[in-house]
């Protein structure tokens, strides 16, 4: 009977998740396609035909940007990776897991939009470094003439990435370490003679790697494709790729928006091929792994590249965190000129006008957060529970749905997800928004919610069923309860996930739903930093906020549950 | 003969509006939300925005809803999209503060509503002669299908803190530049100020400037540009970092002037200096200019998508920002101190005094100053001198 309806209620969800998260991304991605291959009647385009990708190839730069696209994601998600490694293999046996998630949180916490905001300001000639050191140390009186921010060789972006990417990695590092026996594996390698450093590269890196591969894939693909931080720090003639089709989709001349959508598959083909290639790479790096392993040699090289590591990510932290202040100083601003290191004169006067139109942005973004968190973790509960209660194990195919939407890249299909929505009379609208940002925020809960949910003790649900519960009050009354800290830490991604959406909102709401984060990336573009930190701030604060609750609120009500304040129970 | 009357017919089946009194209009409207999208990277127009939304509330129970835009084709690709879908009626976009290059192109996919302008009761304040700066935009006749509501002209800006005589012509500009190298930029090209600045330098480069009046084509285009780039060519590597990346917009220039990253910038709007002095976004010692000779001015809109939702509602809005009240505050440099796109002499004593009022600064040109209003060139020469920048300098 339960297994049965363990079943029913699997296949519910599968027909949710196909009706409300494949169709979509299929109709969309068929949208672009065909505008890619020169069908767009709106614009009286009637292909099938190959000019979208001549036109493509033509635009001037258009090669440049693919470039820098490819050099910016393959090395931020290299480096970013490496860093994270090194820095885990630092503080393995230093802190334990919680210190280091604590640690990292605000920054898997702050959307992307807001840190590159305040990393440009940071790093940029007129930023808060240059004035810290001018001009009794550098002489200048104006900012000089360097190329920093918008460099043309894409650094910035690549530092922006790195400081966001690697607390990810570092997480997801730590998820995964849980499952090997590292500890052991140390102690016999050292036995063995070789350095700790050694051991970590060579037998715990691979075990590890293994298991968080489908993460890296996602953040190459994010990489690849990222437009609100190409925007805040990327090259700007030409920028990378996503940014460039960005930019076609909207001029003013919408015949370009059938080289940008052939720029849009290019993209998604990208995104798979680079992924395709990184897949290679990791053979290769295994082969060359064995063959020195194979060699024998022991001692403590590689110890350097561990501290190293761990110190390049304290520094790239510590910008990270200069950078949230920043934002956040200039929101209280009201002039601060170069070369001052502090504002000449403080000021609340964004902050005393919400109806300015923060207010509403910070409303929409509360509201949709919300809903969209509770969506998506109703539905992750009920997927969950489906499998559990059919007795089912997840399939391979099962995890590549949930990845898909971070896979494809945003730009690939919400264009034509547009078009979709629009003919179906929804778009513009609230829910809209609320749809398209479940997309990304179903897969994230998904994923923080299933290794904790698998993990529960099974004896206490059997003695829960021993004790003639049936299989809603085992849910209800043993296992959310149990539960809660792992749940309220995924609604926390998820809550954060949804503050962080850019294109999503910008395209499905029609830009009719403001939101702090398509305010924030409008007003990077803008002269006042004052206004543009005010909403970069509360941008910040509101999911960092929904952490700490997360994390409060469990050891509030477990406070004389010792063992259910812990991370699972 | 035939032709135009059964166009009017078809015309007049498919706009019901025309019909319609201006009361049945106002009392239509009642009860709308006018989703005006409009370029929202300026605080003191979205506050004006906010402004006008409280007045034609209280007036007409009629409330905007500003859709901020990083860029206006967001609005023309909406239509767009909406077009695509099939949705003819009740579109997400109730109006476009629009110009030029975005008119044009909706005005010729017939993605406009209108004519409306003439039913507007306040259009009686307008110059609307052919020719006149508030029938032309960007030189393409508005016909009816986009209301004025700002004027805009072309001025730099520069700190007097740093630079005691700031270049007047493109010429003296590139010597200034010379001699400083890196202090001076413009925004990108593919921004319409980046454009407009290039545009100034060609009315003021090119052998025969009325040639710019009539559309570039292959033909002419090489010949009417050739010195502007090679005034561009000696001017790029004196810019700032080489010339080898632009700031976005004339805002973001606008910091980089307060940051003292540059010593020159510009706007479209004369008042941009008061204006941004008022609001603590560049030093007291900044001030407008206009150069030799005059300066390209042009006229802001509104147009009214043909799929509209709120079309009652939109033209409401339309003709309380011609209202001659609306107009004089406006103008005022504590609010948004954009010049009134009236005709000074369609207004009465009463009006005009209005106008007298409004308080002044330093950093204001006086409109003696500010020289005369060059006309916009075709839009055609903009998407052209666009398109051979980008080909020329960006690799």
């Amino acid at each position: 009977m339960t297994r049965a309806g363990g079943r029913w209620l699997r296949a519910a969800v599968l027909a949710v998740v196909a009706l409300g998260l494949v169709l979509p991304i299929a109709a969309g991605l068929w949208g672009t396609l065909a505008a890619a291959f020169g069908h767009l009647p709106a614009i009286g385009a009637n292909g099938p035909s190959l000019a979208p990708w001549r036109q493509l190839v033509d635009l001037p730069g258009a090669l440049t940007s693919l470039r820098l696209t490819l050099w910016t994601g393959f090395a931020s998600t290299a480096l970013s990776l490496v860093l994270a490694l090194a820095a885990a293999a630092w503080a393995h046996g230093r802190f334990g897991p919680r210190a280091i998630g604590r640690a990292i949180a605000p920054f898997l916490a702050v959307p992307h939009a807001a840190l590159a905001i305040g990393l440009a300001f940071v790093i940029a000639p007129s930023g808060w470094i240059a004035r810290g050191l001018s001009p009794w140390a550098t002489g200048w009186d104006v900012p000089p003439d360097l190329a920093i921010v918008h460099d043309p060789a894409g650094l910035a972006l690549i530092l922006g990435l790195v400081i966001k990417e690697v607390p990810f990695f570092l997480l997801v590092i730590l998820g995964a370490l849980a499952q090997v026996p590292a500890a052991a594996q140390m102690r016999a390698g050292r036995a063995l003679g070789y350095g700790p450093a050694q051991v970590w590269a060579f037998v715990i890196t691979p075990q590890v790697y293994a298991q968080i591969r489908l993460p890296v894939y996602v953040v190459l693909s994010f990489a690849l494709s990222v437009v609100d931080l190409g925007i805040i720090l990327g090259p700007s003639n030409p920028p990378v790729l996503a940014v460039a089709m960005t930019r076609w989709f909207l001029a003013p001349d919408s015949g370009l928006i059938l080289p940008a959508s052939a720029a849009a598959v290019a993209q998604a083909v990208i995104a798979l091929g680079a992924i395709a290639l990184w897949r290679g790479t990791e053979t290769l790096v295994s082969l060359a792994g064995r063959a020195i392993l194979r060699r024998g040699r022991r001692g403590r090289t590689w110890s350097g590249a561990a501290w190293g590591g761990a110190g390049i990510v304290g520094a790239l932290l510590l910008l990270g965190l200069l950078s949230l202040a920043a934002l956040t100083l200039w929101s209280l601003t009201w002039r601060w000129s170069f070369p001052n290191v502090w504002p000449e004169s403080l000021s609340l006067h964004t902050w005393a006008r919400p109806g300015a139109g923060w207010g509403l942005a910070a409303l929409n973004t509360l509201v949709i957060g919300f809903v969209t968190t509770a969506l998506a973790l109703t539905l992750a509960v009920a997927w969950l529970e489906g499998e559990e209660r059919g007795g089912l194990a997840r399939a391979r195919w099962a995890e590549g749905l949930i990845y898909l939407p971070l896979i494809v890249p945003q730009v690939a299909f919400l264009y034509g997800l547009q078009v979709v929505f629009v003919r179906l009379g929804l778009a513009g609208g609230i829910g809209a928004v609320i749809w398209g940002q479940a997309l990304f925020v179903f897969p994230y809960v998904m994923i923080a919610l299933s290794d904790p949910w698998r993990a529960l003790d099974p004896r206490l649900l059997r003695a829960a069923a021993a004790l003639g519960a049936g299989p809603m009050r085992r849910l209800f009354a043993v296992r959310l309860p149990v539960l809660l800290r792992p749940l309220l830490t995924a609604a926390a991604i998820g809550f954060a996930v949804s503050v962080a959406q850019y294109l999503p909102t910008l395209f499905l709401g029609a830009g009719r739903v403001p939101t702090l984060t398509t305010e924030a990336v409008t007003l990077s573009s803008s002269s006042d930093r004052r206004v543009t930190g005010t909403y970069a701030t509360l941008q910040s604060a509101l999911p960092f906020l929904v952490y700490a609750a997360a994390f409060l609120i469990p050891a509030w009500v477990f406070r004389h549950r010792r063992a259910l304040s812990g991370e699972t129970g | 003969m035939r032709l135009p009357i059964l166009t009017a017919v078809l015309l007049a089946a498919a706009l019901p509006l025309r019909a319609e009194s201006w009361d049945e209009i106002v009392a239509a409207a009642r009860g709308q939300t006018v989703y005006w999208n409009a370029w929202g990277g300026d605080e003191r127009t979205n506050d004006f925005i906010a402004w006008a939304s409280d007045q034609v509330e209280a007036q007409y129970g009629v409330t905007i809803q500003q859709v901020k835009l990083a860029d206006t084709a967001e609005a023309v690709t909406r239509v767009v999209a909406e077009k695509a879908a099939g949705q003819d009626a009740d579109g997400s976009v109730d109006m476009i503060w629009i110009n030029g290059a975005n008119f044009l192109s909706m005005k010729e996919q017939g993605l406009l509503h209108g004519p409306f302008v003439a039913d507007l009761p306040n259009a009686r304040y307008l110059d609307l002669s052919p020719g006149s700066a508030a029938s032309v935009d960007f030189t393409v006749p508005v016909e009816g299908y986009e209301a004025p509501w700002r004027l805009a002209k072309f001025v730099m800006t520069y700190d007097s803190a740093r630079v005691e005589t700031p270049p007047r012509s493109m010429a003296a500009l590139l010597e200034w530049s010379a001699a400083n190298p890196g202090r001076f930029t413009h925004p990108a090209v593919s921004n319409f100020m980046g454009a407009t600045f290039l545009k100034q330098a060609l009315i003021e480069l090119t052998p025969d400037a009325s040639a710019l009046q009539g559309p570039a084509t292959e033909g002419n285009f090489d010949a009417a540009t050739a010195p502007l780039w090679a005034w561009y060519d000696a001017l790029r590597p004196t810019l700032w970092r080489g010339g080898e990346t632009f700031p976005e917009n004339a805002s973001v220039q606008e910091q980089m002037l307060n940051d003292g990253a540059v010593d020159i910038s510009m706007a479209f709007d004369p008042a941009s200096a008061a204006a941004a002095i008022e609001k603590g976004l560049l030093p007291e010692t900044a001030r407008a200019y206009a150069l030799e000779g005059g300066t390209i001015g042009n006229i802001s809109f509104v147009a009214i998508p043909y799929n509209a939702a709120h079309k009652e509602g939109a033209m409401v809005v339309a003709n309380f920002l011609l209202d001659p009240a609306t107009q004089a505050h406006a103008q005022d440099i504590t609010v948004l101190g954009s010049f009134a796109v009236l005709d000074p002499a369609k207004l009465g004593e009463a009006e005009r005094a209005a106008f007298n009022a409004l308080p002044t600064s330093p950093a204001l040109p006086t409109l003696e100053a500010l020289g005369p209003t060059l006309i916009e060139p075709h839009p055609s020469w903009m998407t052209m001198i666009a398109e051979a920048w980008a080909e020329r300098y960006t690799r």
